[in-house]
């Protein structure tokens, strides 16, 4: 029995190990190319940065040429406000939609959703007109406005799904001690969504972090311009210098690796949480 | 409200107004309405009007006749639909597969370096797509020879074939791209969902002599139907508005060889906001735009009324 | 009421950051797909300006040129586009134009600087309103390994049979491949194949005319045998060349792997820096001996006010500019390859650049054949030639096929 069980888990540590290397190689090339000479990059793509093929040129040519601090502080900023208020809001409304009977409910919850189906960025133009009318035009604000409603659909879909499904006892007896509805929300509900909260906050960041069209658009100026536009940007500078883009996207790796390992904590905390609770 | 003190009779019968309900609903619900709804409402207004003097002209329903009636746009149309059909069945056998047999190898309780495994199979869907389509592109370029050489290595060199500039393989190889970028996101739901089975249900079955293979079958796989239903919509979901980017990182806003990568979310985008010598046309995109719309909107539609409701009776 | 006080909650709350205005100099920005020009704008060209402006601070805000023309649209409509805006050539200026986004700058002196076959690309069809300042043209020709060619022994080709027995030379020898290009992007294709070697085939400008005035059809032979010429091309390409694109083949090229890169004169600036390997520049060959070379001396840059900016006389002070000899002689020498399209006389420093200019000598000049009127419907026929000159290389459409695909759609929505 116990060898049986050293046997499978040797099997499963094959699987896990094999397909880590499927997602990892390719991240590992463009690391260890962004090191190499033009020409060692394309004569020997596998090979180390050693000896004469090592060149740190595009990191120069990157770190000098751009902001990437302000860039990469503009990115967070962008993404953590607009998922505290993806979540906040989303909770909020799906607790509301799956708790209370009210005129209609099902219509809003219908309406709130409906936002999955289509992209915004069909919206664009008038979206553009909004923002500027408002006078946020190159503002990180639009951003997240923008964001926000964009992640809202999806949120308070997965919230409300899952709200349905948690019984309603542990509400109503909080009810019964006398808690209003504001406390029973922040001191029953949101606990009671944590598992969920990971899988949302996935489902937002990512978009969110990655996104070049409402930079592009909305806010392109230098003091709002976000990591992935400046990316983006860059690449265009240098179509023939390879270490400089490869370097370029090296950079761009960092700061969503910095950002998960931020995030990871917490959001596998919430799923074990829930598994706890369950 | 003076009277507060003194309930009347007719007032117990009648609930207090809850405002609560209000200050839950109403800061999602507005700023979705302003910076969502309302954009989109705007552009997808547009497809009963065509362009004239100064504007739009009212022209009804013309839009959709010519998108559905006139060759060059009902060409274009279904091989975009076809395409994405291709891309959501490739996703639903392949990548969900991959997520669910990952995850549930990452939930046997006794696995050291679950943690680690997890964010190195999350990592890809972390990149942009900037970075995942140029390092995908040199990977499988023929001059920059890594999968060359490596099919050399294992002597199927002559296998290797340009698969992103064929036809017969473009489509397929994109979607594989794709699924690798994506794979993380159904793996943290499963994961998610099989972390939340209940001990005891598992110990239960233990007890009744299952083996972690049959433990997996008949007693958590039924238990997690409702995410797997769930990772399927969003599947569907994200084919059509999702694709977009990747595709035209990889394959450029001509969606080639031939369109054979063209999808809706390409379609749209050369429609709409026009590309190269194409001029953009706010018009027909919004007509291909409200098409798309409704596309999705039967799929979610089947989703809610059919198979989510047979999920929950069979949860129940 | 709500709805204010929430929103103004909202924003404070979150950080507003606001463009950091600059408070005593008029700042005005230029709309750009060249972003592989940044530094030549910020260190070479707009200081003269700035120098002798001092009140105004131009800034180059290049976007990368595959999201160019939607984000400038959607900003365009939006009211944030930038002063003054690079325009491509023909429709889509016009198109630009005819939406009121750029402004009518017929009135603008120096426009005498230019011929009128430069203006043509930025002006109505009957020439009244004038949209933008010819900036550059680009030659298209090929560049070639004059390394390679010194070691096969090779002269530089000018009729088809010569260009055909130096690629099989090269084939032969195998030490290169024949020639860096591919079908992946598409554009390629078109741009440098069919639009390169075509017009010898079609007469040039007299074909091109002829299409637009219904006289011609793609069907003609002089179209079809464009077609047949890109077929020909496919045994001389790489191995692979269906997944290569144009960064791929920019690399094979200036790494020395191969010998001959069908292009134009924009690419000199980016090759020089980064071949190790003497280049050289020939014209498209012509049809036989007895016959004429043919040229697409392509209008390629216009530069534009944005009609709705609020510093019309600064832009104009910047167009004005755009005009004079100097400028031109910044441009011509600061990006060799990018032609001044000004009648200055302009030294042309860079030997390679002149290589090209040669060529306007010896050569009969045309233009892109689908760029004007051509490219007004749908599909435009500049798009569709993207996808048929592909396919033909590619081996999956026939010349013939491809032709009568083209003609069948400018059938479709174009009355000459």
């Amino acid at each position: 029995m116990l060898v049986k069980q050293r046997i499978s888990s040797v099997g499963i540590h094959a699987v896990l190990i094999a397909y880590s290397v499927l997602a990892l190689f390719p991240l590992a090339l463009i690391v260890l190319n962004s090191f190499k000479t033009r020409k060692a990059i394309f004569r020997d793509p596998t090979g180390l940065p050693l000896g004469e093929s090592f060149s740190a040129k595009g990191y120069d040519s990157v770190l000098s040429n751009s902001d990437f601090p302000l860039y990469f502080g503009n990115s967070l900023t962008v993404t953590v406000v607009s998922l505290v208020l993806i979540l906040l809001l989303g909770a909020m409304a799906s607790h509301a939609l799956s708790e209370y009977r009210f005129p209609g409910d099902t219509f809003l919850g219908l309406y709130l959703v409906l936002g999955i189906m289509v992209p915004i960025r069909l919206g664009t133009v008038a979206l553009l007109e909004l923002i500027v009318s408002m006078g946020l035009a190159n503002t990180l604000t639009a951003l997240i406005l923008v964001y926000t409603a964009q992640g809202l659909p999806i949120a308070i879909f997965i919230f409300t799904e899952f709200l349905r499904s948690v019984s309603k006892e542990i509400k109503d007896s909080a009810r019964i001690d006398g808690l209003s509805e504001y406390r029973i929300f922040f001191e029953v509900v949101i606990p009671l969504v944590r598992p969920v909260i990971a899988t949302v906050a996935v489902f937002s960041m990512i978009p969110i972090w990655n996104d070049l069209w409402f930079p592009l658009i909305l806010s392109p100026g230098e003091e709002s311009r976000t990591v992935t536009l400046g990316v983006q940007q860059f690449i265009g500078q240098y179509t023939v210098n390879w270490g400089a883009v490869l370097a370029s996207l090296s950079v761009a790796i960092l700061p969503v690796l910095v950002m998960y390992v931020i995030f990871s904590k917490q959001l596998i905390r919430g799923i074990t949480a829930g598994a706890v609770k369950g | 409200m003076a009277n507060t003190g003194s309930v009347s009779s007719e007032q117990t019968h009648r609930r207090p107004v809850r405002w609560y309900i209000l200050v839950f609903l109403a800061p999602a619900t507005l700023i979705y309405t302003i910076f969502a709804i309302y954009p989109i409402i705007e552009s997808l207004r547009l497809s009963l009007y065509e362009a004239g003097d100064g504007g739009g002209v009212f022209v009804g329903l013309a839009n959709y006749a010519r998108l559905f009636g006139e060759p060059l746009w009902a060409d274009q149309f279904w091989n975009a639909f076809k395409n994405n059909i291709v891309l959501f069945l490739m996703h639903m056998l392949i990548q969900n597969p991959i997520a669910l047999a990952l995850a549930a190898l990452l939930s046997v309780p006794t696995l050291k370096g679950a943690a680690t495994y997890r964010t190195i199979f999350f990592l890809p869907t972390l990149l942009s797509v900037v970075v995942v389509g140029f390092i995908w592109q040199l990977i499988l370029s023929p001059l920059w020879g890594v999968s060359p050489a490596f099919m050399n290595w294992l002597g199927i060199g002559s296998f290797f074939k340009p698969w992103l500039g064929l036809e017969s393989s473009a489509l397929i190889t994109v979607t594989l791209i794709s699924i690798w970028q994506y794979v993380g996101i159904p793996l943290m739901l499963f994961y998610a969902a099989l972390l939340n089975v209940p001990e005891e249900t598992i110990e239960a079955a233990r007890i009744d002599g299952l083996n972690g293979w049959w433990i997996f079958w008949k007693v958590k796989l039924p238990l997690i139907l409702p995410t797997l239903g769930l990772v399927g919509i969003l599947t569907y979901i994200g084919n059509f508005t999702a694709s977009f980017d990747l595709i035209y990182t990889l394959q450029g806003g001509l969606a080639g060889p031939d369109y054979s990568t063209d999808v809706m979310g390409t379609f749209l985008f050369r429609t709409f906001f026009g590309f190269q010598a194409q001029l953009g046309d706010v018009y027909m995109g919004a007509t291909v735009a409200s098409a798309l719309f409704f596309i999705i909107l039967i799929g979610v539609g089947l989703y809610l009324f059919g198979v989510q409701r047979r999920l929950q009776r069979y949860d129940s | 009421m709500t709805t204010r006080v929430f929103k103004a909650g909202l924003l404070a709350t979150t950080l507003c950051v606001s463009g950091i205005a600059a408070a005593d100099k008029v700042v005005i920005s230029i709309e750009s797909w060249r972003a592989e020009d940044q530094a030549l704008w910020d260190e070479l060209i707009l200081p003269v300006f700035e120098a002798q402006n001092p009140n105004i601070d131009v800034q180059f805000k290049p976007t990368t040129a595959t999201e160019y023309n939607a984000a400038l649209n959607a900003r365009l409509a939006g009211g944030t586009a930038g002063d003054i805006i690079t325009c491509r050539p023909f429709d889509n200026a016009l198109a630009m134009y005819d939406a009121g986004n750029l402004a009518n700058i017929a009135e603008l002196e120096g426009l005498s600087n230019f011929s009128d076959v430069a203006k043509a690309a930025w002006s109505t069809d009957n020439g009244d309103a004038k949209f933008c300042v010819p900036m550059a043209s680009v030659i298209h020709g090929f560049m070639y390994n004059k390394d390679a060619f010194a070691e096969l022994n090779l002269e530089v080709p000018k009729t088809e049979a010569e260009f055909y027995a130096v690629l099989d030379a090269i084939k032969d020898d195998g030490t290169y491949i024949p020639m860096a290009m591919g079908t992946k992007d598409q554009w390629e294709a078109a741009t440098m194949g069919y639009t390169n070697v075509g017009p010898a085939y079609w007469g040039g400008e007299d074909g091109r005319l002829g299409l637009i005035s219904g006289d011609a059809k793609m069907t003609d032979d002089g179209f079809v045998e464009g077609f047949r010429q890109m077929a020909k091309w496919t045994p001389y390409l790489g191995n692979g060349f269906q997944a290569q694109g144009y960064t791929d083949s920019q690399n094979l090229f200036t790494l020395g792997r191969a010998a001959i890169y069908p292009t134009g004169s924009w690419e000199i600036t980016g090759f020089q820096q980064n071949a190790d390997f003497e280049l050289g520049a020939f014209a498209p060959p012509s049809k036989d001996a007895d016959s004429s070379c043919y040229i697409s001396d392509h209008t390629d840059i216009g530069i534009g006010m944005n009609a709705s900016t609020e510093n019309k006389d600064e832009v104009m002070t910047f167009l004005a500019w755009t005009t004079s000899a100097e400028f031109a002689e910044l441009l011509t020498n600061a990006a060799p390859g990018f032609f001044s399209l000004s009648s200055h006389d302009i030294n042309v420093e860079n030997a390679l650049a002149n290589e090209f200019v040669a060529m306007r000598g010896q050569c009969e000049a045309t233009i892109r054949v689908a760029h004007q009127i051509l490219s007004r419907g749908e599909l435009p026929l500049g798009n569709q030639l993207w996808t048929l000159a592909a396919n033909v290389i590619n081996g999956t459409q026939t010349p013939e096929d491809a032709a009568a695909e083209a003609q069948a759609n400018l059938d479709g929505w174009y009355k000459p």
